[in-house]
């Protein structure tokens, strides 16, 4: 279970998050929508402890990490899977070494093993045969399945994807969300997803979370928030923006 | 100006602080055997194998210079036979292991803090911490070990060649003769020399690893972070390393007195 109690963040003076509180279940699949530059991102390195908070707690399974030290914290992140917005790969390995990176850490699974494990998750991405590329050759959408793959493969309990189904095309996309869905049903892992895309979402979640103005604004299933009443969430999943003057 | 000033001192203070926090932290992970034998052979691979070139023309030219420059002036008070034993306590003790220290400061240190800051900008450092590994276990610790062992060893090449570029000049070029340059510089050359040699190497290799590194990790943002990154870390490791020579070269004097 992962909870965030009060969590406040500021760069220099740029407050960006003012007092989240969130509470996520076991096994449940939660989606963060928010605006661009609304502090998703820094929602999630906070709940993986790559980012210290200002103020506030992040309890993972009672553990408050907030504070914790970075060799203590190793210790926590080996339940979390993550998915960067950025895909962050390993630029000086090729694909297959990415993705055994954390195979090869815990030691348990034999060299055949481990290229099996490579090539099936592979397969799951619809990358098959792109194991001795690097990452340099590959294009934005495909590094980001790789760094799909490489958050899932050892099977970790909780997983967070910032952006997963962003750049993809429609198709790819949908394979992707319908892998998240799988992975959840079939491994019980605790999802969390960064997305501004509203199919995928209303695919994906069970709750859907609303990060605005540095706090979390509505929490609610996919049918409340789509068919919410208030101005701010109505306005943004149906993407409808404010009228502006526009003077070129 | 004064507060321009003393957030230099603070800073300088601050980094001086968090550099040996670094130091320390790679210390406990040697201790605790987190490295993988495979990166640390990679690294003393790169470092060591691919600086062959550099260090051993610096050596060979300095060798070169130093004999001659000794010669003319030996020459004027008939010392001639003396020149190769100069030549060789001075590379021995201090030409040897700074030259090869700037060098690779220049090489290495620049190669390191480029490669951390590139890997921090774009979040590799954030990946690798979120899949369970101490970026100073994978990264730091295997760069400081690989940097620390190769020190000495190219050290002694470059001290190795040094001396028998010298020789060679001294012989061939301004016709000193050669048994007697020889056995001068045996006579005058003390293992203690060479002990001050290859503790500098080591140190050096120490500082200028831990250097590169801590201005790796903590580079700004963006390709401009990168860059000034690896300005710093060239320039702070060869000022550290042409500071504490002196330092080193007092120290190790008293301690082994010749
Ligand atoms: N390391 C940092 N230093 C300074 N400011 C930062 C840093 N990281 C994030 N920010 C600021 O925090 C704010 C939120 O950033 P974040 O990346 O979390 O947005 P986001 O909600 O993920 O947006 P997007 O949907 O575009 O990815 C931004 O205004 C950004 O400028
Ligand atoms: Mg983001």
């Amino acid at each position: 279970m992962i909870e965030v109690r009060d969590l406040k963040k500021s760069f220099g003076s740029h407050r960006v998050l003012d007092g989240v509180n969130l509470k996520i279940e076991k096994g449940e699949s939660v989606v963060i929508i928010g605006a661009s530059g609304g502090g998703k991102s820094v929602l999630l390195k906070h709940l993986i402890g790559l980012t210290q908070p200002d103020e506030g707690d992040v309890l993972i399974e009672g553990q408050n990490i907030a504070h914790m030290n970075e060799r203590d914290l190793i210790r926590v992140r080996t339940k979390f899977g993550m998915l960067f917005q950025m895909a962050a790969l390993f630029d000086s390995m090729t694909v297959a070494e990415n993705i055994s990176f954390p195979l090869r850490r815990e030691k348990k699974l034999t060299e055949r093993e481990i290229t099996e494990r490579v090539s099936d998750i592979l397969e799951m991405v619809d990358l098959p045969g792109t194991e001795n590329k690097k990452p340099a050759e590959l294009s934005g959408g495909m590094r980001k399945r790789v760094g799909l793959a490489r958050a899932i493969v050892y099977r970790p309990e909780i997983v967070l994807y910032d952006e997963p189904t962003t750049g993809l095309d429609p198709i790819v996309s949908d394979s992707i969300d319908q892998l998240m869905v799988k992975v959840v049903e079939k491994l019980k892992v605790t999802s969390i997803v960064v997305t501004h895309d509203m199919r995928s979402a209303r695919r994906v979640a069970k709750r859907i979370l609303m990060l605005h103005e540095g706090k979390i604004h509505v929490s609610g299933t996919p049918d409340e928030i789509f068919s919410s009443k208030d101005p701010i969430v109505h306005n943004f999943v149906n993407g409808i923006s404010e009228e502006k003057e526009h003077n070129f | 100006m004064i507060n321009y000033a003393r957030s230099a001192v603070t800073d300088w203070f601050e980094g001086l602080g968090r550099g040996g926090i670094l130091a320390w932290e790679a210390v406990c992970s040697i201790f605790r055997g987190r490295i993988s034998s495979r990166d640390l052979l990679y690294q003393i691979y790169f470092i060591g194998i691919k600086s062959q070139s550099v260090v051993l023309i610096t050596g060979a030219f300095t060798g070169m210079v130093m004999c001659a420059q000794t010669y003319f002036q030996f020459h004027k008070v008939r010392m001639d036979t003396a020149t190769l034993a100069v030549v060789s306590v001075s590379m021995a003790s201090e030409l040897g292991p700074v030259l090869t220290g700037l060098m690779l400061a220049g090489r290495v240190g620049a190669a390191i803090a480029a490669e951390l800051g590139t890997m921090k900008v774009t979040e590799q450092i954030d990946a690798l911490r979120t899949l369970a590994t101490h970026p100073v276990d994978y990264l730091v610790v295997p760069r400081i070990m690989g940097t620390v062992l190769a020190m000495p060893l190219l050290t002694a090449e470059s001290i190795a060649i040094g001396i028998g570029s010298g020789y060679v000049v001294g012989v061939y070029l301004l016709d000193i003769d050669p048994t007697y340059l020889w056995h001068n510089m045996l006579r005058y050359t003390y293992p203690q020399h060479m002990a001050s040699g290859f503790i500098k190497a080591t140190c050096f290799g120490a500082m200028l690893s831990v250097v590169a590194c801590y201005k790796g990790l903590h580079c700004g943002q963006g390709a401009e972070g990168v860059g000034r990154a690896t300005t710093e870390a060239v320039v702070y490791s060869s000022i550290t390393i042409l500071i504490s020579n002196f330092f080193l070269t007092m120290l190790l004097n008293q301690m082994l007195p010749t």
